[in-house]
């Protein structure tokens, strides 16, 4: 991670920080910016649809129709209205924040491009549908969108009559022209959910809902200031009148007043250059990657929990191809692969315990093999001292751990905290290679790989496969997840792990020092 | 357990962004045009005359073509650019020269220009050459004009009502 980006971060999580205070990690809205994304397009749909029931297409009717709405079925209607306004308004700001987020946190690249890549077409459909939804108003300000924007499009030059001469005067508009914006309007979210499924299709277990007190807050929220301001139509619209001062909705319509100062053809070449700047981005400058996870047939037994657990459905399983007793076998996409390790974490071989075979897991990473992990943590295990020495391991995004080192704690790094399986806490405490070990990374809710902390929380709590074995004192593992900006933090919750290790009880020193468990294949 | 404090903050955050959202959702106010000023538009799409002297086809020419490209007139493809004059109260508004649409030059030309105005009563003249005279034009239409503040007032141009409209 570069200077620059690594500032940004931290800036962002500095941000990120005051809604954990306030929202708690789970419930951060920035750290689910995609899934209030979602919560708000289903908000607008929802109330779309109602609005849809009462609304009349006609040059005078549509105006009337939503005068209706508003104002003698506020209580309903008016307030079907606000919110299917303020949800889309606030589906722009969740929207933007995520694209800014995704990039800053360098989370758009390598493997992750496609859900970059998808991500772009929905700007434009998102923007047409808000656009096309003000047009279906017909007041004033839905006048001024409709003659800005056919003569935005006139300029294009790829049609052969004028557009906006639909909009020269009362007499040359027609009813059908209502009829076609609410076939716009309807047809444009419908792609859109089609190209926000697509969005996420490489996402195992995409959060497509915020948490459900975050839902409620939002929703009521939204309902809140939906009586307090509801949604208003501006004067109706009149041809012979020019629309001069107008109340614009600056979330989709920032870009208009530009139309009246920039030539519409250099308006054009900006916004097909930020889109094709954008669809670039994932490969100006490509990420360089690391080499994908490998599987090694010989150890596999198709058991399925690498492909349960890999956060970008990078681990298939497909019928065994050597021959062996088994059905399945786990297959790596390699274009797929962000190289986290996190299948390796999930893999029941990767046990340091093997001792009379070479420590070869079902799936391992090829720049950072189980075996060396364990070569690494028993070179530096060896050289700790003290009463309570600590391993503490971090991961590749969070923040520098060298200030960390003393005689007692040794500082190891892995590319996602999940790449750690459970056995390799059994081995370090129970073979008393350290009295503890400490687990930091990424801002807890906010997993560089998305399910890395999760997993490690799940797995140690007995609640997710591969299980930490019972026999392993839960309180000698530590964790804070401290991100890049809570390092004082970070050292005082070491340093209290640490002091709590001298008053837990010793743990039974296991008789047999040298076993052959993890030898066998783990169903 | 959340803690009032957090409450606090939650409630702060949510009246933070609803705030965002409800004044940006129609404020400010942008000014398109000054509420004290007409707006004259001048829209129109026509097709010049063609560049050189159509040709009567013979029978027998008529015949070898398709029966759906039986035109009875050959004329050269290209069309002459329009040039249009617009004059107020004796003051020269608007004078350009609009080329044809098309690769090949044969489309009409169209014209699409906005032009501010003090409101109050005008002089308005609009003239228009679609042929290859070397001056003076082909249409021509004056008239006095009173526009009212935020009017938009067009002029439309369709030869087969007379040329110029003023809407």
């Amino acid at each position: 991670m570069t200077g620059p980006r690594r500032v940004a971060r931290a800036a962002f999580e500095s941000v990120e920080n005051g809604f954990d205070r306030a929202f708690g990690p789970d419930w951060n809205p920035l750290h689910q910016l995609g899934a209030l994304g979602w919560f708000f397009y289903w908000i607008t749909i929802v109330s779309g649809i109602y609005l849809y029931i009462f609304f009349d297409t006609g040059i005078s009717q549509a105006y009337e129709s939503l005068e209706y709405l508003t104002q003698v079925q506020w209580y309903a209607g008016g307030v079907m209205r606000s919110l299917h306004r303020y949800a889309s308004d606030a589906l722009i700001i969740v929207m933007m924040l995520h694209l800014v987020r995704e990039y800053v946190m360098d989370r758009y690249r390598g493997a992750r491009w496609f859900a970059w890549f998808t991500g772009v077409p929905l700007l434009w459909l998102v923007f047409a549908c808000g656009i096309s939804g003000y047009w279906m108003v017909w007041d004033i300000l839905a006048q001024y969108i409709a003659i800005a924007t056919t003569e935005w499009l006139d300029t294009l030059g790829i049609f052969g009559e004028s557009i906006a001469r639909n909009f020269l005067t009362p007499g040359t508009l027609s009813g059908r022209f209502f009829t076609l914006m609410v076939f716009i309007h309807i047809a444009v979210p419908l792609v859109m959910l089609l190209v926000m499924w697509i969005h996420i299709l490489r996402q195992r277990n995409a959060r497509v809902n915020p948490p459900v007190g975050l839902a409620a807050g939002t929703l009521a929220m939204l309902l809140v200031l939906s009586f307090i301001k509801p949604a208003l139509s501006q004067a109706p619209a009149d041809l012979g009148v020019v629309p001069a001062v107008i109340h614009l909705d600056w979330f989709y319509l920032a870009a208009y007043p530009l139309l009246d100062r920039v030539p519409g053809p250099v308006m054009w070449a900006i916004a097909f250059g930020v889109t094709l700047l954008l669809l670039l981005l994932p490969w100006l400058p490509p990420l360089r990657r690391r080499t994908p996870a490998s599987v090694d047939l010989d150890n596999c037994n198709g058991c399925g929990r690498c492909v349960e657990d890999c956060p970008f459905s990078a681990v298939a399983l497909q019928p065994r191809t050597d021959g062996a007793g088994f059905s399945q076998q786990a297959v790596v996409a390699n274009e797929l692969c962000t190289s986290c390790g996190i299948c390796v974490g999930a893999c029941p071989t990767s046990t340091p315990f093997r001792r009379t075979t070479a420590l070869i897991p079902g799936i391992d990473l090829p720049d950072l093999r189980i075996q060396a992990m364990r070569d690494t943590m028993l070179a530096a295990a060896s050289g700790l001292s003290g009463k309570a020495r600590v391993l503490v391991y971090g991961c590749d995004q969070g923040p520098d751990l060298s200030r960390l080192r003393s005689p007692g704690v040794a500082v190891l790094r892995l590319p996602c905290i999940a790449m750690l399986p459970p056995s390799f806490f059994d081995f370090i405490i129970t073979r008393h290679h350290a009295d503890g070990v400490f687990l930091t990374g990424c801002a807890e809710g906010d997993c560089h790989y998305r399910l890395g902390i999760q997993w490690t929380e799940q797995r140690l709590a007995g609640e997710r496969d591969p299980y930490l074995r019972k026999r392993v004192p839960r309180e000698r593992i530590g964790e804070f997840w401290s991100g890049l900006t809570h390092g004082k933090r970070l050292e005082r919750e070491l340093a209290d792990f640490q002091a709590g290790l001298g008053s837990l009880p010793p743990v039974r020193r296991r008789a047999v020092e040298h076993t052959s468990e993890g030898d066998v294949r783990h169903g | 357990m959340v803690r009032p404090v957090q409450l606090l903050g939650q409630a702060i955050a949510y009246a933070v962004f609803a705030g965002v959202v409800g004044y940006l959702a129609a404020s400010p106010a942008y000014t398109h045009l000054d509420p004290g000023l007409a707006l004259i538009k001048l829209s129109f799409s026509h097709a010049g005359k063609h560049q050189g002297e159509c040709r009567q086809r013979t029978p027998e020419e008529l015949a070898k073509l398709a029966p759906n490209m039986r035109r009875p007139l050959d004329c050269p493809r290209g069309r002459l650019p329009l040039r249009v004059e617009l004059v107020l109260d004796g003051e020269l508004l608007y004078r350009g020269e609009l080329s044809p649409s098309g690769l090949a030059g044969d489309g009409a030309a169209m014209a699409y220009r906005k032009f501010p105005v003090a409101p109050g009563r005008h002089h308005l003249a609009a003239r228009l050459r679609d042929s290859d005279r070397s001056a003076g034009y082909d249409y021509e239409k004056e008239a006095e004009i009173t526009l009212h503040p935020r009017q938009n007032f067009v002029i439309d141009f369709r030869p087969a009502l007379g040329g110029f409209l003023f809407l």
